[in-house]
């Protein structure tokens, strides 16, 4: 599986970036996320809000931070 | 309704604390009650109704929209959707890109970017309530104004010469990508929307309470201890240079629109005229240099100096042709 997190380095993308580890790190995973800040890379997923949250190619959040529960399920699920 | 808020005041600082009428402490207390309760207040509660219709819209899907539209309306569109579309500034970048690449023309861009930090639920509920319906509507009217006309001038004077070289390079990519998938308007439960409103409730109180508190603060402080002769005479309608002055004062003064309308209630009660109180309100909303820095990742200085300098001759304008209109 492979975590992205997009994000230019706001305060929003960072918080998402250090819940995502957490997610990932409670979910007993072995990946390494992923922290995607050029912005033409961004731009390529089709996105326009971020930060943005991309699991195996496919965008899962886009403009907001969700709880941590809530990332966990999302990136078990998809 | 929203006189409940007045009592309220009422009783805490004439009947509980047994504050003078007339002192200078108890009207400053009194504002400052009443607008704090009173914004909370109105706050939770349209920030929530707004979360549950917004649920469902996107930007992805606006682009969408935009596309191909004829200038004209294009515009307003861009204008009626910056407004209506929650975005924070770090997203400012990426959706510029992002509509660049879809080959909406840059002034439609424009309006849209002109308009988001202007318009948005916070401050139209604050003016509403603060200010009444009157003035809400002016604001709504005006903010969408300049950017359509923001927009139609940038168009005018070919931008596009004045790109940065990576937003130069989307205008030309020939992959436009839009992201089809998740921009079907998806059917959503009363959970989840629940869920998403909850989540936005969060996330704006969480931003804008200390704006909140600041403004109200200063309103406060304005309210009860600066005479009105004293903006009357030195602030009035007869001083044209109030307006420019009002304007370039409010770029460092960068605030949002949750801070500046409980100031700009006491500066209007106090007599300052309506044209320039609004001119004041949009360039400290609308034009800052958080903003300058972000947009400078796309746009050449020349470009940059332009932007900002039609954002002070339109809210100059504005304020000028406000001030002589009576209401």
């Amino acid at each position: 599986m492979k975590i992205q997190v997009l994000g230019t380095g706001c305060s929003k993308c960072n918080q998402l970036m250090s819940r995502t580890v957490n997610a990932v790190n409670e979910l007993g995973l072995d990946i390494e996320v992923e922290k995607v800040s050029d912005i033409n890379e961004i731009v390529a997923f089709g996105i326009m809000t971020i930060p943005a949250l991309v699991v195996d190619g496919k965008v899962l959040v886009r403009g907001n931070v969700p709880k941590l529960d809530d990332l966990k399920e999302l990136i078990t699920k998809g | 309704m929203l006189k409940v808020f007045k009592w309220l005041a009422d009783i805490i600082v004439y009947n509980w604390l047994k504050m003078e009428e007339a002192s200078r402490w108890a009207g400053a207390l009194h504002f400052f009650i009443e607008d704090i309760t009173k914004i909370f207040f109105l706050l939770v509660i349209m920030i929530y109704v707004i979360g549950l219709l917004r649920a469902t819209l996107n930007t992805e899907r606006i682009r969408i929209f935009l596309q191909g539209k004829s200038r004209f309306f294009g515009y307003f569109l861009g204008a009626g959707f910056g407004a209506v579309t929650p975005f924070c500034s770090c997203s400012s970048i990426p959706l510029f890109l992002g509509f660049t690449q879809a080959r909406i023309p840059i002034g439609i861009t424009m309006s849209f970017l002109i308009t988001s930090p202007v318009i948005n639920e916070v401050a139209v509920v604050l003016l509403g309530g603060l200010l009444g319906v009157k003035f809400m509507i002016i604001y709504i009217g005006i903010g969408i104004l300049v950017g359509v006309i923001g927009g139609i001038f940038i168009d005018a004077i070919k931008a596009e010469r004045f790109l940065m070289p990576i937003a130069e390079s989307m205008r030309s990519s020939e992959t436009v990508m839009p992201d089809t998938e998740n921009s079907q308007p998806k059917k959503m439960t009363f959970k989840k929307r629940h869920a998403f409103a909850k989540g936005e409730l969060n996330e704006i109180l969480g931003r804008v309470w200390k704006w909140v508190f600041i403004g109200v603060g200063l309103g406060a402080f304005l309210h009860g201890f600066v005479p009105e002769e004293f903006i009357v005479n030195n602030l009035g309608s007869g001083q044209w240079w109030s307006v420019p002055v009002a304007v370039l004062l409010g770029i460092p003064l960068y605030s949002n629109a949750s801070g500046m309308i409980p100031i700009a209630e006491t500066l209007l009660a106090k007599g300052l005229p309506v044209g320039t109180t609004l001119a004041f309100m949009m360039s400290t909303v609308a034009a800052s240099f958080p903003e300058f820095v972000i947009l400078k990742q796309v746009m050449k200085p020349k470009l940059l100096v332009i932007f900002f300098a039609m954002l002070l001759v339109m809210f100059t304008f504005v304020g000028l042709v406000l001030n002589v209109i009576p209401f």
